[in-house]
């Protein structure tokens, strides 16, 4: 299933933050956990993450900070912050609005 | 730390980093998330049962085209495209040593700025009587600081900065040995004091500049980086000097309005210790952007090659038209020196940011037509003021601004010759450049000459 460009743009911010809320983590993870929730539906080209990131961080809603990973590289590791949780919060009712309104219209062609 | 043994896998991710590394919006860091991203799928595709370089095609093709990432990028950071100058850290350099150099830098913009007061110490003052001495002297304040700057910069030894004290230690002595006359103002009454407190800098300027090239005049490039370095750090110290004028203007205010008398300290004190230490500030400007910002002198030469072309047709034409000669007073020769520099630096400025192997385009055949009818002008002049010479008499002054005149003459008919040359494919770019290159210490010594003879030939006139 080819997903439209806008769609994606527009639930990346979401599903980042609702990641990160899992736990603390790093760009590839993040990556890995989107194909793997979505069952490969959701293809990001990867390195569009780290843009996503950046712009999460400078509004906020991410804090982030280099660590050593296991293979001894350096690592840059991303936290959800209050203001995040606030937002995640916050995007999950659009989305459930919208969610709701399609099921809704949907629901009814399926009963006609 | 996951580096693979496979030596052409290597080779591909760090070629990949290169051209990471060279878009502007994504910076040192960035390149750093990225390529751990990028060897953590290569971990993961190698161990899945891909070859290196499969692996590598998959793993950068995931990654997106490079192109559309730094468009994100920039998006994301959009002020990364203006790209900061103070701030902005170097990606290679550890911090350490631009800190350190911070401090030097500071410094010795203190020493200097200090340098300029030290003479009041032994009672010579600025606002009464010993101005004179501080014009001859005003390079000795700052040059021997600007060039210890750079011999720290360019880690020269001991040796190499001992070496470079004595022409400053020489302009010292004829800055001051000479008994020039004092007149009835205590200031430059004597035409040779002025010619030495114009051309003392001059002579000095290529002591800072074999500090610049690390006493390897005749080394590659080094000469054309001294002259780009020249002309950046005369543009700063004139951004400088406007914030300056600012900061000035607003002293005076201030302290006007409460009710004290600023005029002291600003003549004494903002204005020319800030003028001293501007020009070791304005420097380590010059040198901290040389990778980051477009020069701004060459592009000043491309708008202005035109213009002063056009002015001197113009000029031309008219004297042509009107057929009235030009009316030789005093100071026309010198004024004529001047616009004969500006050609000299137009000519120069367009070598520097010119690449030598690039074939003639239109802005060479437009720089041949500046210089000849700079010649034609400067000939007309001469032709005018040869005639009455022997009339004024050999002043000093006179003989000074014909010197120059020459020597601006012999650089722009032989630089007309190599752009001819050059035109008509018969020569190479780079002769001009190493023309005008090699044509650099005249100047100086000219004006060493001037400094340490004429006061003599002329007894102090």
């Amino acid at each position: 299933m080819d997903m439209s460009k806008d769609l994606v743009a527009a639930s990346a911010t979401p599903l980042v933050l609702a990641i990160l809320a899992e736990g603390d983590s790093y760009g590839y993870a993040i990556i890995k956990r989107v194909a793997e929730l979505s069952g490969g539906h959701l293809q990001w080209t990867d390195g569009m993450l780290y843009p996503v990131l950046h712009r999460l961080e400078r509004q906020g809603h991410v804090a982030a900070k280099w660590s050593a990973s296991e293979n001894g590289r350096r690592r840059r590791y991303y936290r959800i912050t209050r203001e995040g949780r606030a937002q995640l919060a916050a995007q999950r009712q659009q989305w459930k609005a919208v969610d709701g309104t399609l099921r809704g219209i949907w629901m009814k062609g399926c009963t006609v | 730390m996951t580096t693979f043994a496979d030596r052409p896998l290597e080779e591909q991710i760090a070629q990949w980093r290169e051209y990471l590394r060279r878009r502007q919006a994504v910076h040192g860091a960035d390149v750093e998330e990225l390529e751990g991203h990028l060897r953590d799928q290569l971990v993961e595709l190698t161990g899945a049962g891909l070859a290196g370089d499969e692996a590598f095609l998959v793993a950068v093709k995931r990654m997106g085209s490079l192109d559309a990432l730094s468009r994100e990028f920039a998006r994301a950071h959009s002020e990364r495209l203006w790209k900061q100058l103070v701030m902005a850290p170097e990606a290679d350099e550890p911090a350490k040593t631009s800190h350190a150099e911070t401090l030097v830098v500071l410094g010795l913009a203190v020493a200097a700025a200090l340098a300029v007061k030290v003479p009041a110490l032994f009672g010579l003052r600025m606002d009464t009587g010993d101005e004179s001495f501080y014009l001859r002297n005003a390079s000795l304040f700052v040059f021997p600081l600007l060039a210890a700057y750079f011999v720290w910069k360019r880690g020269w030894g001991i040796a190499g900065g001992l070496w470079l004290a004595l022409p400053f230690a020489a302009g010292a002595i004829f800055a001051n040995v000479f008994p020039f006359p004092v007149g009835a103002k205590g200031c430059c009454s004597s035409n040779t004091e002025v010619l030495t407190i114009l051309h003392l800098p001059i002579a000095l300027w290529m002591a800072v500049g074999f500090a610049y090239v690390r006493g390897r005049w005749f080394a590659d490039g080094g000469r054309m980086n001294f002259v780009r370095y020249s002309g950046e750090l005369a543009i700063y110290y004139v951004l400088i000097a406007l914030g300056g004028g600012v900061l000035t203007g607003f002293t005076a205010m201030m302290f006007t309005a409460i009710g004290m008398k600023p005029a002291w300290f600003i003549g004494g004190w903002l204005v020319p210790c800030g003028a001293a230490g501007a020009v070791i500030i304005g420097s380590w400007l010059v040198e901290a952007k040389q990778s980051v910002i477009e020069n701004m002198a060459p592009v000043l030469t491309r708008l202005f090659t035109p213009l002063f072309t056009l002015l001197l047709l113009v000029f031309l034409a008219t004297m042509a038209w009107t057929g009235s000669p030009i009316n030789v007073k005093r100071e026309v020769l010198i004024g004529f020196d001047l616009l004969l520099a500006v050609v000299v630096g137009l000519v120069l400025y367009a070598a520097s940011a010119r690449d030598p192997q690039a074939p003639p385009d239109f802005f060479d055949g437009l720089q041949l037509l500046l210089v000849v009818s700079a010649l034609v002008v400067d000939g007309v002049a001469l032709a005018a003021i040869a005639a009455r010479i022997s009339e004024f008499g050999f002043t000093p002054n006179r003989v000074a601004a014909l010197g120059e005149n020459l020597i601006l003459l012999v650089n722009l008919a032989w630089s007309a010759w190599l752009y001819a040359c050059f035109l008509r494919h018969r020569g190479s770019f780079a002769d001009l450049e190493r023309w005008q290159i090699a044509y650099l210490p005249v100047y100086f010594v000219w004006a060493a000459l001037v400094v340490v003879m004429f006061p003599l030939v002329f007894g102090y006139r």
